[in-house]
């Protein structure tokens, strides 16, 4: 079983580095909020599948709910920040209404 | 002993099946045009997948049972619960920053271009 | 002071399970922790609201709504991995405004969770009592629009303010 275990963190690992594709060289601020998003779901499961591999899952659980929690607050912060930062953003009504200014 | 090895076959079907979920928002996220379409893929698998595995890992915790274990088993659960709410709710305010952001949505005309 | 009794079992509970420790040491820092916490905010999870039998009758339904929402869950994942993984990726994105007949903010939010966890529409706004929903095919889009969740959510939390109006 603990071979199981193993396999299955690899796989999310693996995983993981494709979404950090969409991290790093998405197109827009959005894209790469959704990935940052989707990582850190699957770390809350890395967390508890190594706690079970290496026989300590007290210790990891109380980790992951941490990190659960402070990914969902992430998330809503980058999404509210952005909100009200539409500058940010190409190609948004915003930015061609400064562009139409100049 | 056989009973373990029948607990044991159903956690691996449910890791599997998880995997499985986790590997499609992943292919979502990557292959999807637009953004509201990437969220359509990671708000459902995401959630799916995670909460299969985290039942997956309960069930296999459940083999040797004591207090302790059974406290794990409750805050795994206390996890589910937390990312079956968490999740969609994380899905709508990026959709709603978008919105107010005036990210336009892809439409059909555009994709077949 | 009902709901601020509840708040603080609830509360109570979670400590509970949360340290895992159940000598008297622990047991008073958790009762002093949780009769602060339920001092400054006891009104955030029943808000306006008196604590009434109401309550635990919507728990009840509402965990008998949950195996039907695990179903369309399922069906959901199903049909995105079918998006998915086809080649040609067969989507077709359209935005739909939908005008739900839900009064209470609690179905309001837990409509909007179901429409995201449903195959292939997420909630982008909530306008009053309109909800803008972005589906990724026409056939989603008229699957909502059979109104079966709204009626299902309706039974759940509003049946008892119908009653009172009556």
């Amino acid at each position: 079983m603990e071979n199981f275990f193993i396999f299955t963190i690899i796989v999310i690992g693996i995983l993981v580095i494709l979404c950090l594709y969409r991290a790093i060289f998405g197109p827009t601020v959005m894209d790469r909020i959704v990935a940052v998003g989707v990582i850190g779901t699957k770390t809350t499961v890395i967390l508890v599948l190594i706690g079970i591999y290496y026989k300590r899952v007290e210790m990891f659980v109380d980790i992951s709910l941490a990190y659960a929690l402070l990914n969902f607050i992430a998330t809503l912060a980058a999404s509210k920040f952005f909100r009200t930062r539409k500058s940010i953003l190409p190609g948004t009504k915003f930015m061609k209404d400064r562009e139409a200014e100049k | 002993m056989i009973v373990e090895y029948i607990i044991d076959a159903f956690v691996i079907i449910l890791v599997l099946l998880g995997l499985f979920f986790l590997f499609t928002a992943t292919v979502g996220l990557l292959r999807f045009p637009d953004f509201y379409c990437k969220l359509q893929a990671t708000g459902k698998g995401d959630t799916l997948g995670a909460i299969l595995i985290l039942l997956g890992v309960i069930l296999y915790n459940l083999h040797d049972f004591s207090l302790n274990n059974f406290l794990v088993c409750l805050k795994i659960l206390f996890i589910i619960i937390f990312i079956f709410h968490a999740n969609p709710v994380a899905t709508h305010a990026i959709t709603k920053a978008g919105l107010d952001a005036d990210v336009k949505p892809l439409t059909k005309e555009d994709i077949r271009k | 002071m009902r709901r601020e009794i509840v708040t603080f079992l609830i509360l109570f509970l979670l400590w509970l399970i949360f340290s895992g420790m159940f000598d008297a040491f622990h047991l008073a820092l958790g009762v002093v922790s949780c009769l602060i916490v339920t001092l400054i905010s006891g009104d955030l999870i029943f808000q306006n609201e008196r604590f009434t039998m109401n309550h635990i009758k919507e728990g009840i339904r509402f965990i008998k709504y949950l195996p039907w929402l695990i179903y369309q869950i399922i069906l959901a994942n199903i049909h995105v991995a079918y998006l998915v993984l086809h080649p040609k990726m067969p989507i077709e994105p359209i935005i739909i405004a939908y005008k739900a007949k839900l009064k209470r903010d609690i179905s309001k939010v837990v409509f909007s969770q179901s429409i995201i966890l449903t195959p292939g529409t997420i909630t982008m706004d909530i306008v009053d009592d309109t909800f803008i929903v972005h589906c990724i095919s026409k056939k989603v889009a008229d699957d909502l629009f059979t109104g079966e969740m709204e009626q299902r959510i309706a039974d759940v939390f509003e049946r008892e303010n119908t009653k009172r109006s009556l």
